[in-house]
């Protein structure tokens, strides 16, 4: 079996298994928490494990997704999923506008230029209060989903609900990154990661490969922003926020960034944690910060790829 | 005309502060290579430490003595700890790394002081001084005073003293710089101490103007990087006319435009200079080797 | 027109300091061109030129006739021009066959759309780019390893893997900057052979190569810098007796090889 396949199959049999080991319904809506952190890092996996692009405003993105779905029911009348669409059609937009500039822009100046997007993004939602209700947020509409399930006479909770929808979206999201990864783009993305030089003589036109890369990574983010929304009914500018960007990138760096599965591993730690272990909240900030610093000196590939190396032995060489 | 006057002055108030962060971005920069993200805890732990001394009972004078002090301890431990053993990881590890210790000092900050917003009365008294129809604090000469001191005592480190001339051999060329005996170990430590110690300087003088809390941190970092970026990355006295400059463009937008939107400039600004003169306002034409 | 590359009066400053002045030459198809020089004469500074890296203060580069100054790298690519690098530029993280797969970028394109959803446009490409790199690993001697990460290989393997990466543009000129550099002597009488055999199939070659035999023996052309200017041209035999290419280069390359042993 090619290692896509069983990357997507153990993603599948985790998501469908986990459910059993539930002690409570609470769980189905930290797993849905999980999976929607995991879309947008997955996203990530994109941009910075395959092109080797650092953003650390990719909140924003996320928060145009969520405030889509806010605002286009009430002031559009659309249905909320098309609010979804909407929300990624802007996202990959304001991406492909801004990405123009800043994608030629390398290291430490695509660090600050991306940071300075996500913070003016994360700015105009907490200051345009007529419209998106300010720091305190904004109530987000109901999908509908769980209505129309009911009419057709499927009675399910909306925990169980948003467990198995967003499961369905990682699964998926997690299936286009793992095709892009062996195709014609996936290669020339990671081999402007290896050589910029190397792969623009080798006829690849870089600028155009990184914005592709940075807006595909922009509509997943966007989708996350989207789904989160709907599930807690309640947004607020952080999930546009500068420490959201940073878990993303922190959720990514953990597992690692150049797998998917083991970005969403990362995700799955660092969503989990805070919520199973009410102390960690606290502490948020600084574990974060730490991981972030441990990782990158001891783990530099991140969790699961070590772990992977060690389970199997010295053949990796 | 008094309005402009007015807008100039806070201006270059705030602009000052940045000249500070962006001097500090310069200095790890130079010696190390690195673009420290965590630059803006240390004007914020200066004011949050200062803020919380005086509270405890200590005069001014102490309190922010053992601020700055004690931000430079965490400069030092910040490249002992988190930076020296990653020597050699790609940019976007040190990136991820810089701001990891940006999030832990915030973090720690919010834990050991609180997450109040803190200030503390100005050091000449709060009566705003007439200026030709605007007002001034006189907390705002404090900050400019204390800008222009520092920069100058720098400029005297670099100069004049045996150790400011190793550090910028050691900036110019760490191998020769170590074979010539230059402990360039050492020169590391001193200059991430000396440049939390100046972002520290900031937060002391800045704090009964602007107030402070456990999370102002980054937003500084970015108006400094910005700053440090007009000027060209690197250049010391780029990082005084781009920190100047970017405060006179804040304050002239919260006049006219928005003060909401003020923060905006420092980002907009970071994308035009980027896109139009990559090596800032006084910085020199490169070409990457291959 | 009877050129295939045309160099005319290039030239290059850094800061004030002129690294390339004033070169003019010319690559016909299907021949062997030699440019050397001592240590920092301006070769890999007139390759990066050549190839688009590094923008010209002066000068121009036609290919096929048509005017390529400063043109982007990728844009060359196209038209058929490739290189390796002096100091190795592989892909890492990636595997030897993915290295020389990125060589067929231009063939294999189907947009990204069908690549995020894995259409069989896409993977029928990346099937053709793997059959076709295989084979060109095989031409250098590396299709064992193939699926091996470029960064576990020997510095002598990456050299070779560098050309058939190149070769998989399908160049009609391809430029290399000193390709047997630091490899052994078997290593080196391997590129030797490539390098031959390359030029049999008609593709023209722009090199730099320190090893005087191998130059002498199978360039048409040689061009010789020195401090950035070209000092002499000519067929190998007669640039040899150049008594201005015997002091300039000849005498520092002895101290040079030196230093090679020494590093
Ligand atoms: N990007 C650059 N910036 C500044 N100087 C450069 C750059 N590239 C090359 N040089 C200078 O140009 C000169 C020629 O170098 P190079 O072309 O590498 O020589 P060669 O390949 O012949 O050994 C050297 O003095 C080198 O330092
Ligand atoms: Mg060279």
């Amino acid at each position: 079996m090619k290692p896509k396949h069983l990357s997507l199959l153990v993603l599948t049999l985790l998501v469908v298994a986990a459910p059993f080991f539930f002690p409570s319904g609470f769980y189905y809506r930290i797993g849905a928490l999980i999976f929607i952190n995991a879309i947008a890092v997955t996203g990530l996996v994109i941009l910075i494990g395959y092109a080797g692009q650092i953003s650390l405003g990719h909140a924003g993105f996320a928060g145009i997704g969520a405030y889509a779905c806010a605002l286009a029911p009430e002031h559009l009348g659309l249905p909320p999923v098309a609010a979804i669409l909407l929300g990624t059609a802007l996202s990959a937009a304001l991406a492909w506008l801004v990405g123009k500039p800043i994608l030629r822009l390398h290291g430490y100046y695509l660090g600050v230029a991306t940071l300075g997007l996500g913070i003016l993004i994360s700015m105009v939602l907490s200051n345009e209060a007529q419209w998106t209700g300010g720091p305190d947020g904004i109530a987000v509409p109901d999908l509908g989903l769980r209505g129309l399930l009911r009419d057709l006479g499927w009675r399910i909770g909306a925990g169980e609900l948003w467990y198995g929808l967003a499961g369905t979206v990682m699964i998926l999201g997690a299936w286009l990154a793992l095709n892009l990864f062996d195709s014609p783009t996936g290669r020339a993305l990671r081999a402007l990661h290896g050589s910029e030089v190397a792969a623009r003589t080798m006829g690849i036109d870089v600028a155009r490969h990184k914005l592709h890369a940075f807006v595909v990574s922009a509509v997943y983010a966007s989708v996350s922003g989207s789904l989160l929304a709907l599930m807690n009914r309640l947004i607020t500018p952080d999930v546009a926020g500068f420490m959201h960007s940073v878990q993303m990138v922190t959720m990514a760096v953990l597992g690692g960034v150049g797998s998917v599965l083991g970005a969403i591993f990362g995700a799955t730690i660092l969503t989990a944690l805070p919520q199973l272990l009410t102390v960690f909240h606290q502490y948020e900030h600084m574990v974060l910060g730490l991981v972030m610093i441990l990782v990158m000196i001891f783990l530099p590939d991140g969790l699961l790829p070590s772990l992977m190396k060690r389970l199997r032995g010295r053949d990796g060489e | 005309m008094a309005d402009l006057l007015q807008f100039l002055m806070s201006g270059l108030t705030v602009g000052a502060v940045y000249a500070l962060l962006a001097l500090g971005f310069t200095i790890i920069f130079n010696a190390s290579g690195v673009v420290n993200f965590a630059q803006g805890e240390f004007v914020m732990l200066g004011g949050m430490g200062t803020a919380f001394a005086i509270a405890a009972g200590l005069p001014v004078p102490l309190a922010a003595l053992l601020a700055i002090l004690g931000t430079a301890a965490v400069g030092v431990a910040l490249n002992r700890l988190a930076i020296a053993p990653a020597r050699g990881a790609p940019v976007v590890s040190l990136i991820i790394i810089t701001i990891g210790a940006a999030i832990f000092l915030q973090g720690a900050a919010g834990l050991l002081f609180d997450k109040q917003i803190h200030r503390y009365p100005g050091f000449s008294g709060e009566a705003p001084l007439r200026l030709a129809g605007a007002t001034l604090l006189p907390q705002s000469l404090w900050v400019m005073a204390g800008a222009a001191l520092t920069f100058a005592a720098l400029w005297l480190f670099f100069t004049r003293t045996l150790t400011g001339k190793a550090v910028l051999a050691t900036a110019n060329n760490p191998l020769a710089a170590s074979l010539v005996g230059i402990n360039t170990k050492a020169i590391m430590a001193l200059s991430f101490g000396l440049s939390a110690a100046i972002g520290a300087v900031a937060g002391v003088l800045v704090t009964p103007i602007t107030m402070t809390a456990y999370n102002t941190g980054v937003a500084l970092a970015l108006s400094g990087f910005a700053a440090a970026m007009l000027g060209g990355l690197g250049n010391p006295l780029g990082a005084l006319a781009g920190g100047l400059l970017l405060g006179v463009l804040e304050a002239l937008t919260a006049g006219y435009v928005s003060s909401q939107y003020k923060d905006a400039v420092s980002f907009i600004l970071i994308i035009l200079v980027l896109a139009l003169m990559p090596q800032g306002l006084l910085g020199r034409k490169t070409t990457d080797r291959v | 027109m009877s050129a295939l590359l045309e160099i005319d009066g290039l030239g290059i400053a850094f800061g004030g300091i002129t690294a390339v002045d004033d070169v003019s030459f010319a690559v016909r198809a299907g021949e062997i061109v030699s440019v050397i020089g001592p240590n920092g004469a301006g070769k890999t500074t007139l390759f990066n030129m050549i190839s688009g890296l590094y923008r010209p203060s002066q000068g121009k580069v036609r290919l096929e006739g048509a005017e390529i100054t400063a043109m982007e790298p990728h844009l060359l690519a196209r038209r058929g021009l490739s290189r390796t690098f002096q100091n190795l530029q592989v892909f890492g993280e990636m595997t030897l066959l993915e290295n020389v797969m990125v060589g067929h970028h231009l063939r294999e394109k189907a947009g990204v759309l069908s690549d995020l959803l894995g259409l069989p446009a896409s993977r029928q490409k990346t099937r053709a780019s793997a059959e076709s790199a295989l084979a060109l690993l095989a031409r250098v001697g590396l299709e064992k390893a193939a699926y091996r990460a470029a960064r576990t290989m020997s510095y002598g393997a990456l050299k070779r893997l560098e050309i058939a990466r190149a070769l998989a543009l399908a160049p009609k000129i391809l430029l290399l900057d000193e390709p047997a550099a630091g490899c052994n002597a078997v290593e080196t009488e391997e590129i030797d052979r490539l390098i031959a055999e390359i030029a049999r199939a008609g593709v023209a070659i722009l090199l730099v190569e320190h090893d005087m035999k191998l130059v002498m023996k199978i360039s048409a052309h040689l061009v010789v810098l020195d401090h950035g200017r070209k000092i002499a041209e000519g067929a190998p035999a007669e640039v040899a007796r150049d008594p201005q290419v015997i002091a300039a280069y000849l005498g520092q390359h002895g101290q040079e090889q030196v230093l090679h042993a020494e590093g």
